[in-house]
Order: structure tokens, then C-alpha cells, then sequence
């Protein structure tokens, strides 16, 4: 099986990969109805995919927290509430029927976070009200003189310098040995004895009890995994990996420090993006191995219009992209490219790509000229705003998916989505939203 | 040697101007000059950034540049008088949003360009908005955020102005990853921006400058 997948090419791991997410063999269904409704789904988002006509547009909302909060949890349950949230989620499904659903990416284990005392984000239930979401907190997590060290050796770095500043249970882990120091026997005793320290040991007993934690919280969501599956609601994303300029932006340099790197440390930064690729990939194709769902979620956070000008994001942004998305595309994946805020400024750069092998997720993009310039490229998905399903009525929110279903869903390649997530839509919005997909998105 | 200084600046050669600014002091420049320069080449990189020349980095670059220039000048700095400023705007991240990026380029944006701005931080409450209008007496309030509950928040902030009989006397702009005109309207603010170069338009039209 390994030596086959190893001789395949890109186009028949694609393939095999597509069948099982359309076919899954073996799975059980709750109904043979629930059977035929998965297999109409699956078949009509491969359909867009590989930018065909489908039988009609893929309509799902995505969900955010929508479903909890529409359950009365907090966002504090939604962190520590596991079996709440699974029963939020089908209730949900149950009654807005959506084509897919996003997953439970976002639906964190707060326990896990406590026991390591996590740095880079505020959580309910920990520093925020129980009503609010978990937040980023931009820091300079990693120096720009750390540059060299994190290229060197991005494990490494994580192990011993980056996890023992972010997570204050694992400041301990900072006297790891360097691991490749460890052989021959001669060698091998002195890498051992931080294993030995008491305070390593007690960053290594935190980290299982967040590990049996993060257990407690998989057998509950795998379960609701398939419980959604079951009721024939496919998955939108199997796996995610970030762009390399976001991975280090965000949560290592920060916003600041990034976009002075580009001025200040430019080679550096390059540099240490294209060693961020092949781990991109791997953590991508990994996780589809996992799921058995090729899409690959993709968020995109600082190469957006506004951000920085094309120039920059032709030399700093988009080519380390692109080779996560050629890497993902290799072994059979398909990248799903969310691009938050707009890409107005970057569709001819982004055209760039082989036809077929993406699909790209836009929040704030002009859909018309998306069609335009990515239509014969990939498929496009999106962009009922979280504003007009937060604000609006059901007669704009069906309004403006007509629009977008007659340009950016003219001749298929098409799926009709959200920009970000809904969270605190009216329900009467996501029904319309719903309504409006299934009435007007029929192509035959 | 001045102007090489406003080029430096405005063409993002960060150790060239910072050499300069030095070699001017050494010289016995009058700090007034040295600032005055700084703003004159903040002026170019704000014009950059709405012609879409400049963006993000450049922002962050070029206040980085004038702020290390200001700490160099800082030892003179106190005998200088204060300069007018043109009017008073207070800003802060709405009920329950801790982010602040977006806020403070709008914030320093502001402040280059003449405002005296009053920055509250993060996941400002509501009354804490309504105590700072009472104090602080801004003509102009920007609200950011960039979660969708900071739509709600800019809604109730704003009704709070409202019962607290301050709205005739404020301007009111919200700013954020998700705001659009709907969002506007949904809150009832006056005006809102999609960059901070839109928010030191609105608040120059409002109070003028």
C-alpha cells in the first residue's frame, strides 16, 4: 500500500482520496435516505471542485459558534462543555441541513489550556467573561534575533525555546537536550538527564494530563464526527495548515514585528518561511490521513489587500504559499484557501496556480471579478458577509446569494458559503441563507 | 539636510534617517527642525499609503522611525513649546475585543496628523466610553473592533452616548475587520473606515484641519 501510494501520481492520489471522501467505504449511515442525501453532497462539492457543472451550488453556512450560541451556551461552555457542545452541533445540523459542515477545528478544549497555562490567548472561563470568545494577544513571542535559531532547527526551537515561552507549565522544557545529540552510547546519558529533573517531570506530567484531556475531548467530537456524517452532512475541512508568513506572523513575531522584518530582516524572514513548507505540508496531509477528508483548510491572515502591497506579497507572502499548496496538491489534497478580509489586489497574482487543484474562500472579494480572473482556475466559495446575516433581513440575505449564485456561481465551479463565521447571524438569516441556495442554485 | 532627512524617512531608509537625525543633533540642529522634518516625511508616507503606494509595513516602519527620532530628540524636547493640536479625538477596542492593532495604527495615524488622541485600550465598557466623553470632551469617538460581537458592543456604546445626552456632541467612526455600512447603520454611528488614513479623513472633515 505505502510503495503503490509512493509510485502514484499526484492526479490518482487525488482521485483515490476523492473516492473515499465521496464513498466512504465501510462507513454506516443512519438511513439510506441520510446515505443518498451524503453521497448528493459530496458528489456536487467534488463537482465544483474539479470545476464542473454540479447537479446545483453547494450551499452551507460557515458555522462558527453559531450553533452553540443558538443552544444558549456561552462561549465558556463551548470551551468546556464537550458532550453540550456535540448535541448543539446536531441540533444544528438537524435543523439547518447544510451541504457541509466546518468541523470541530474551532471548538477547543479550554481544559487543555488551563492545565499548560497557555500565553497567546485570553479564554472565557480563564481572564475573559463566559460570553466571549477566545483572543489572540499579538506579542513578540520570538525575537527578530532569533531568526537563525528557528531556521536551523524549527523543532528544535519549538521544543526548547518557543513552548517553554508560550505555555507557563512547560518553562522546563527549555533544558531539553538537543535530541540529535542523542547516540552511541558514550552520548547518550548526559542527553538524558533533564529527563531526570523534577521540574521537567512536572512539565512532562502536565503536558499528559492536558494530553489525556485533549483524548477525553477527541473520543466526544470524533464521535460527533460521525454522528454528523451519519446524517449525510459532509466535512469541509479534513486537516489545516497555515500560509508560512501567517505561521511565524501571528503567533511567533506579531503583527509589528513582521511587517518590520520585511524592512529590517527580509532575507531572514524569506528563509525561515521556505523552512516552514515541508512542516506546512506534512501537518496538512497528515491530518486528511487521519480524517479521510481531503480539504484542507487554509487561513489566511496577512497577505490580504491592505496589508501590504503586491510587490511585497509576490516577494514575501505568496511563494512559500504557493509551495504549501503545490506540496498539499502532490499528495492528493485540496487546499482550501479562506481568505479573510479582501483579495481584490491579488487575483491575477494568485491566478497563477495549475487549473483544478484548489479552491479558494473569500470573505470580503469582489465574487464577480473573482469569477473573472479565477473562474477557468479554481473553484470559488463564499461571501455572504457576517455583517448582513448579523444585520440584515432574510429578503437581503436571499437577495445577495441570488446575485452571487447568477455571477459567481454562472457555469458552476461554485460553492455558496460565508465569509467568516456566523456567529451571531439570526437564525432567520442562515434558514434564508439555506432557502435561497436550494431555490436558485439548481443547475439541472 | 533636512530634506535628505524627510526623504530618508518617507523612502523607508530607516539607518539613514536615524544617522541623520543624529548627525543634525551632533550639529546642533534645533530639535524643532529635526520633528519638523519627521512630520513632513509622515505627511509623503501618509499620501503614499491613499494612493496605495504604501501600506501596512510602511506605517509601522515609518512610525517606528519617528518614534526613535522623537526619543533622540526627547532631552530637548521639554524646553519646546506645545504644538496645537487641531482637535480631540478618543478611541478604544469596544466591550469584550482585546485586539488592538488596527486601533493603534489608527491611533498613531491621528496623532501624526495633528489630533490629541485619547486611547482607552482594549474591551472598553460602555460607561467607560460615556466617563471619558464627560472628561475628555472629544469631538470625534472611534470605535474598533474586529470580532463580530464588537458589533453589539458599537450598538449598546453607542446608545449609551445617546442616553447619556452626549450624541449631538460627538462624531461618532467605527472601524474593524468585519464593518461594513451595514454594521454603520446597525450601530448608528456616523461614519465608518476601512483604513487609517480613512479615519484621519473623517475626523478631519468633522473638526476640520
Amino acid at each position: 500500500m505505502e510503495k503503490d501510494w509512493k509510485t502514484m501520481t499526484a492526479e490518482e492520489r487525488l482521485a483515490q482520496r476523492l473516492d473515499g471522501y465521496v464513498n466512504t467505504p465501510g462507513f454506516e449511515f443512519a438511513s439510506p435516505e441520510a446515505e443518498a442525501l451524503y453521497r448528493e453532497r459530496a458528489t456536487i462539492i467534488r463537482d465544483a471542485f474539479e470545476l464542473k457543472v454540479p447537479a446545483r451550488v453547494p450551499v452551507f453556512p460557515s458555522e462558527g459558534f453559531f450553533p452553540t450560541l443558538n443552544a444558549g451556551m456561552s462561549m465558556k461552555d463551548m470551551m468546556y462543555d464537550y458532550e453540550g457542545v456535540a448535541k448543539a452541533l446536531l441540533a444544528y445540523i438537524n435543523e439547518y441541513q447544510p451541504d457541509a459542515w466546518f468541523g470541530a477545528l474551532s471548538l477547543v478544549p479550554g481544559r487543555c489550556f488551563d492545565i499548560l497555562d497557555y500565553k497567546v490567548y485570553d479564554w472565557p472561563g480563564q481572564k475573559l467573561a463566559d460570553h466571549l470568545v477566545y483572543q489572540m494577544k499579538e506579542d513578540e513571542y520570538v525575537k527578530a534575533s532569533e531568526y537563525g535559531a528557528l531556521a536551523a532547527d524549527p523543532s528544535g526551537f519549538f521544543l526548547r525555546t518557543y513552548l517553554p515561552r508560550v505555555f507557563g507549565a512547560l518553562e522546563p522544557l527549555a533544558k531539553m537536550p538537543l535530541l540529535p545529540s542523542i547516540q552511541e552510547m558514550p552520548m547518550t546519558p548526559t542527553a538524558l538527564i533533564p529527563f531526570g529533573m523534577p521540574d521537567v517531570q512536572e512539565a512532562f506530567k502536565r503536558l499528559m494530563e492536558a494530553g489525556n484531556e485533549a483524548v477525553r475531548w477527541i473520543q466526544v467530537m470524533g464521535g460527533l464526527g460521525a454522528q454528523v456524517r451519519a446524517l449525510g452532512c459532509t466535512d469541509w475541512a479534513g486537516g489545516a495548515a497555515k500560509a508560512p508568513f501567517d505561521a511565524i506572523g501571528d503567533t511567533l513575531r506579531g503583527t509589528s514585528g513582521m511587517m518590520m522584518d520585511m524592512y529590517r530582516n527580509a532575507d531572514a524572514l524569506i528563509e525561515a518561511c521556505d523552512r516552514f513548507v515541508p512542516l506546512m505540508v506534512e501537518m496538512a496531509v497528515g491530518a486528511a490521513n487521519q480524517t479521510g477528508v481531503p480539504l484542507i483548510f487554509m487561513p489566511l491572515h496577512k497577505g490580504a489587500d491592505g496589508f501590504m502591497s503586491n510587490r511585497q506579497f509576490e516577494k514575501f507572502y505568496w511563494p512559500s504559499l504557493k509551495k504549501v499548496m503545490l506540496g498539499i496538491a502532490e499528495e492528493g489534497c485540496i487546499p482550501v484557501m479562506f481568505a479573510e478580509g479582501g483579495y481584490n489586489q491579488r487575483l491575477e497574482i494568485i491566478a497563477d496556480f495549475p487549473k483544478g487543484k484548489c479552491i479558494w474562500w473569500f470573505d470580503q472579494t469582489d465574487m464577480k471579478r473573482a469569477k473573472e480572473v479565477l473562474g477557468d482556475v479554481a473553484c470559488i466559495a463564499g461571501n455572504v458577509s457576517t455583517a448582513l446575516m448579523t444585520a440584515g433581513t432574510p429578503d437581503e440575505v436571499k437577495a445577495y446569494c441570488k446575485e452571487l449564485i447568477e455571477t459567481a456561481g454562472k457555469d458552476g465551479a461554485f460553492i455558496l458559503t460565508n465569509g467568516c463565521g456566523i456567529d451571531h447571524a439570526k437564525p432567520a438569516n442562515v434558514k434564508a441563507m439555506m432557502e435561497a441556495g436550494l431555490e436558485y442554485g439548481r443547475y439541472r | 539636510m533636512s530634506k535628505e532627512l524627510v526623504n530618508a524617512i518617507a523612502d523607508m531608509r530607516e539607518e539613514d534617517a536615524l544617522a541623520l537625525a543624529q548627525e543634525a543633533m551632533e550639529g546642533g540642529m534645533d530639535p524643532v527642525g529635526i520633528l519638523g522634518a519627521a512630520r513632513e516625511a509622515m505627511d509623503i508616507v501618509g499620501k503614499r499609503f491613499e494612493t496605495g503606494e504604501y501600506f501596512l509595513p510602511e506605517l509601522i516602519m515609518a512610525g517606528e522611525m519617528l518614534k526613535q527620532i522623537t526619543d533622540l530628540v526627547k532631552p530637548e524636547l521639554a524646553k519646546l513649546p506645545q504644538v496645537e493640536r487641531k482637535g480631540k479625538v478618543l478611541i478604544g477596542s469596544v466591550a469584550g475585543d482585546i485586539h488592538d492593532i488596527g486601533k493603534n495604527i489608527v491611533t498613531f495615524m491621528l496623532d501624526v496628523n495633528g489630533f490629541d488622541v485619547l486611547d482607552l485600550g482594549v474591551d472598553v465598557s460602555v460607561a467607560k466610553f460615556v466617563d471619558a466623553i464627560h472628561e475628555f470632551k472629544p469631538q470625534v469617538v472611534g470605535l474598533s473592533g474586529f470580532l463580530t460581537l464588537a458589533f453589539d458592543s458599537m450598538k449598546d456604546t453607542v446608545q449609551a452616548i445617546e442616553e447619556a445626552g452626549l450624541r449631538d456632541q460627538v462624531k461618532i467612526m467605527i472601524g474593524g475587520g468585519q464593518i461594513t455600512d451595514k454594521i454603520c447603520a446597525y450601530a448608528g454611528a456616523d461614519a465608518y473606515g476601512d483604513d487609517a488614513m480613512e479615519a484621519v479623513s473623517l475626523a478631519q472633515q468633522w473638526i476640520g484641519g
